[in-house]
Formats: C-alpha cells, sequence, structure tokens
C-alpha cells in the first residue's frame, strides 16, 4: 500500500516537476512571472484532443502537435503582450499584471468557445489493464508519463550545460546586456526560451489530461498553484531546485491525502511555500534572491 | 423621495450596493498598489470577511458593527501571516503567494460543511443597508485623502518614486509595507462583509482568481493618481455589463482586455503607480 502510494506521488510530482521547470525556466531568463502557463496547460490538452478526436492523427503525433502547437501561441503572445513591456523597459510586475489580464481574457474565452464540460481522450486508446510488479500495480499512462519527463529532463539538463544555446540562455539568464555584447542574440533566445517552456508546459497539460482522462479550459488552474508552490520552494529561477520541490510536491500531497485528508492536498502545498517563504525564501538550494530580483 | 426614485432603488438596490462594495474593493487595491506591491488576494480576504461575518451573524448573532470589526481583523491577520515573510522579498513573492492563498481558501470553503460547503453559505439577514455602504465608502475617501498629506501618505510616495532612496532616509519600508497591505486587506475584508449582508447568500466560488483579477481591472482601468481612480473604475467596470447587456457574457474577457490594453499603451500610464524598473 504504501510502495502503491509512493509510486502515484512519483508520477504526479514528476509532472509538477515538468510544469515547474518550464515555469522557473522563464522565469529565470526573461524575468516574467508569466501566468498564462496555466492557459498554456489547457492550450496543450486541447490541442491533442482535437488532434486525436477529430483529426483521427495517433497519441504520440497529437501529442508532439499540442505541443509544438502550443509552443506557437507562446511565442505569439509574447511578441504581442510581453515585448512592448520590455522594449519600453516597463517595471517587472506589470508584465505579470499584463499576463493576468491575458490568461483571464484567454481563459474566459475558451469557455466561452468550448464550453465549461470535461472532455476525455478516446478510452479504447488507453490501456485499461494496470501491469502488476510485485506489490505495485502500475498503469500504462504511468509508465509514459515517467518515461516521458524522464527523457525530457535529461535532455533540457544536458542542453541547458552541454550546447552553444544552451549556454546563451544562461548568460542571457546572468545578464542580458553583458550577453548581448558578447554577440548573443538576446532577442532569439527570449523566443526560443518562450517556446521551449511554452511546450514542456503544455506536454505536462497533456499528461495530465490523459492521467486523470479530463480535460477542461480551467485545468490549468491547479497546476499553476503548484506551480508557484514549487517555484518558490525550489528557489524561483532554479531549474535543479524546480525539478526536486516538484517530486517533493507530489510526495507531500499524496501522503496528506494518504494520512490525513484529500480535502487538505492543496492547503499543503500552500503550507510548504509559507513555510519556505518564512525559513529559506531563496529556496531548497539557496541562491542568490537578491541579484534575480 | 419622490416615487419613481424609490422605485429605481428598489429595483436597482443590490446592483448599486454592488458598486459601493466594488469601490471599497477598488479603494483596497489601490493601497498596495500605491506602494507598487502587487496583491491579488484582494478576492480571498474579501471571502475572509464575508465568511467570517456570515457566521458571525448567523450561527452567534453578534450585533453587526461587532461584526464588521471582526471581519476586518480576520482579514488583516491573514494579510499579516501572509505579508511578513513575503514583504521582505521582491514584489513577485507577494504576488504568487497571495494567489496561492486565495485558492487556498477557496478550497477550505468548499470542504466545510459548518459554512455551507460547495453550495455556499445562505440566509444571511440584509443588514447591510445604502446608507451604510456609502457612508463607509464615504469614510474610507476621505481617509485616504487625509493620508495622502501625513506622514504615512509621504512615505508611501517615496517608497513608490524609490524604494532603496526611501530606506537610506530611514524609511521602514518593509514595515510600511505590511501596513499598506494589511489596510488594504482589512478593506477588502470589510467589503466583503457588507457584500454578504446585502446579496443574503455566498458561495466559495464568488472569491476565485477571476473575481481578483477584477478587482485589479478596477484599480487599473481607474489610475491611481487619486483615491477618486479606483473608484470610479469600479463604477464604469461594473456598471457596464449591466448597460450593455450584449457584453454580459464577455465581462471577464473584457476585464482582461482592459488590463492588458492599458498596461501595454499606458505602461506608467493613468495607473500613476510607478513600480520598480528592471535593472
Amino acid at each position: 500500500m504504501l510502495a502503491q502510494q509512493l509510486f502515484n506521488a512519483f508520477v504526479l510530482g514528476s509532472v509538477y516537476a515538468l510544469f515547474s521547470m518550464g515555469f522557473t525556466l522563464t522565469f529565470g531568463v526573461l524575468r516574467v512571472i508569466n501566468l498564462l502557463y496555466g492557459f498554456y496547460v489547457a492550450a496543450g490538452a486541447f490541442l491533442s484532443l482535437v488532434a486525436v478526436r477529430d483529426i483521427g492523427v495517433p497519441l504520440w503525433a497529437a501529442g508532439i502537435l499540442g505541443a509544438f502547437g502550443t509552443g506557437i501561441i507562446a511565442v505569439a503572445c509574447d511578441s504581442a503582450l510581453l515585448t512592448p513591456l520590455r522594449r519600453a523597459k516597463a517595471p517587472e510586475l506589470s508584465s505579470l499584471i499584463v499576463t493576468l489580464g491575458g490568461v483571464l481574457l484567454l481563459n474566459s474565452l475558451m469557455l466561452l468557445i468550448f464550453g465549461a464540460e470535461v472532455r476525455r481522450f478516446p478510452v479504447t486508446l488507453l490501456s485499461q489493464s494496470p501491469i502488476s510488479f510485485g506489490v505495485l500495480q502500475i498503469g500504462e499512462v504511468q509508465l509514459v508519463i515517467i518515461v516521458i519527463v524522464a527523457v525530457l529532463v535529461t535532455a533540457l539538463f544536458l542542453f541547458i550545460e552541454r550546447t552553444r544555446l544552451g549556454i546563451a540562455i544562461r548568460a542571457v539568464a546572468e545578464n542580458p546586456d553583458a550577453a548581448a555584447l558578447m554577440g548573443v542574440n538576446v532577442d532569439a533566445v527570449f523566443i526560443g526560451v518562450s517556446f521551449l517552456a511554452a511546450t514542456l508546459i503544455a506536454i505536462a497539460g497533456i499528461l495530465i489530461g490523459l492521467n486523470f482522462n479530463a480535460v477542461h479550459p480551467y485545468m490549468g488552474e491547479p497546476l499553476m498553484l503548484r506551480g508557484f508552490a514549487v517555484v518558490i520552494i525550489g528557489g524561483l529561477g532554479d531549474i535543479r531546485g524546480a525539478l526536486v520541490a516538484g517530486l517533493a510536491l507530489g510526495f507531500i500531497e499524496v501522503m496528506t491525502a494518504g494520512y490525513l485528508s484529500s480535502n487538505f492536498k492543496d492547503a499543503a502545498a500552500f503550507a510548504a511555500m509559507v513555510a519556505t517563504l518564512w525559513l529559506r525564501p531563496s529556496g531548497l538550494f539557496g541562491r542568490s534572491v537578491t541579484r534575480r530580483a | 423621495m419622490p416615487t419613481w426614485l424609490d422605485d429605481f432603488l428598489w429595483a436597482y438596490s443590490s446592483f448599486i450596493y454592488g458598486l459601493g462594495v466594488n469601490a471599497i474593493l477598488g479603494l483596497s487595491m489601490y493601497a498596495v498598489l500605491a506602494l507598487g506591491q502587487l496583491s491579488l488576494g484582494q478576492a480571498a480576504f474579501m471571502g475572509l470577511g464575508a465568511y467570517t461575518s456570515a457566521v458571525l451573524t448567523v450561527r452567534f448573532d453578534v450585533p453587526f458593527p461587532l461584526v464588521l470589526c471582526a471581519a476586518m481583523a480576520a482579514s488583516a491577520f491573514a494579510a499579516t501571516i501572509i505579508g511578513v515573510p513575503t514583504l521582505r522579498l521582491t514584489g513577485v513573492y507577494l504576488a504568487m503567494a497571495t494567489i496561492g492563498f486565495g485558492e487556498v481558501m477557496r478550497i477550505l470553503y468548499i470542504n466545510t460543511d459548518y459554512i455551507g460547503g460547495a453550495l455556499g453559505f445562505s440566509g444571511i439577514p440584509e443588514k447591510a443597508q445604502g446608507s451604510i455602504i456609502f457612508g463607509l465608502l464615504a469614510i474610507i475617501l476621505v481617509g485616504f485623502f487625509s493620508a495622502t498629506r501625513s506622514k504615512l501618505g509621504r512615505a508611501f510616495e517615496a517608497i513608490r518614486e524609490d524604494e532603496d532612496a526611501a530606506r537610506a532616509i530611514g524609511i521602514n519600508v518593509t514595515a510600511y509595507k505590511l501596513a499598506a497591505l494589511v489596510i488594504s486587506a482589512a478593506l477588502a475584508g470589510l467589503a466583503g462583509a457588507l457584500n454578504a449582508h446585502f446579496s443574503s447568500f455566498i458561495s466559495p466560488n464568488e472569491y476565485g482568481f477571476d473575481t481578483a483579477v477584477t478587482i485589479l481591472s478596477f484599480a487599473i482601468l481607474g489610475g491611481a493618481t487619486t483615491p477618486l481612480g479606483p473608484v470610479l473604475g469600479a463604477f464604469v467596470l461594473s456598471a457596464l455589463p449591466e448597460v450593455l447587456r450584449p457584453l454580459h457574457d464577455f465581462r471577464l474577457v473584457f476585464n482582461g482586455l482592459i488590463i492588458v490594453l492599458v498596461v501595454i499603451f499606458l505602461p506608467k500610464g493613468i495607473l500613476g503607480f510607478r513600480m520598480r524598473r528592471v535593472g
């Protein structure tokens, strides 16, 4: 029973980690708390759902379509909403406020267009019988989630640490002006990071949609709330912190639901966040909040 | 009072009371924005006030003035818990922590049967008269105007213009930020209590993220060079969907659009808040 719960926690936590890594990456590089990410979760899930149900492409292709489609939407939103503010050197809170207006606008539009009802992926796509490993019952979807998240996380770390573009991204995160003087195309890095972060978040949305087999316009909000908790616990802009904190939040939630009450599981995320703010405001691995801020 | 006016007030009373409450909410947002801070917990503070007041009135039969004070105190207390750790940090932390707070409160209300759970809390006596609502609004406005010329107002202005310079001349920036947040939360709590006592029914979903953003849009549209700005913004944004019926379904879309347009095209603009620049 405990082993099963730990496994479920791991699955949930890896989706949180994926979402939060995209979220924190954007903050680290663009210095923006982008609330549109709640919308991108739903956008990715809706795009792939439409691709599967109405166009009839296989699930893996629909996933790629959903992720890339959302990436393109994100680049469009960024150039419409955030680029003008960056040009005007507007205060950092105004970019937060503009994404706040944007997410309200897009979510309510989506609600008007698609309605509030929950949509589902065709059941035939997903194998229903779980595979048994000793005491563990592992669903096919869970297995897919773990593999996809592991591959993406590894690829992201290799990309950021080893490639030229990754070095450029870190340089821009450190200091955009200095990076520009070193010949880095800062605008291109911003676009690339928007795209990359949004695809990660869309994939998190698709995976969570598959896991619970439920897709609806407001599905991004709970993930968004947990994303806040995770990036604060992990340290704003810290990708490694987001990974660890995301997994940790999965465990905290499942344990709270299992041993206290499932009603408190959202409160648990928030309690962990407030505790972090009181005790260790710069996050788990405590790097310079002051410099980043 | 002429008959037509009497009829008008009777037919539109909840709409008119709503205007007053929204104006108070706009002012509560102004109190934090005036320091260049962003709280997205106004809806949650409002909800906390509403639920506190509803419980005290219905379950304990506490007198109304005391209920209003308790609602303000409850929200102010919650603001202190959130504000003390976050206000030492940069503005984004307060924004994120207050969003999180709002969602958690909503979930707590839904799961607490004592206050009606997801179905909401009904049967709250309609004790909030128009005179009480607009009287309090007037008092608050006078308070804001007299504060502008006080030590508090000057300190707020100094912090808004340049936080580092303010700190250098010996202003306790964090304490003033906390004061602003607590005042703002208390006002939102008051608005929530008033709202509960004229609509007689409250439910957890009234105090979600959408409401928080709507309250923000009051202040953003109205601008904040003067406390009258958010009041005007609240009046306009609350009245528009009533006047232009077709707009009603698109109310939230419209609020979102207002925020986007104002921030992009008037970045420092009618806001009058000069928030800290990046870099």
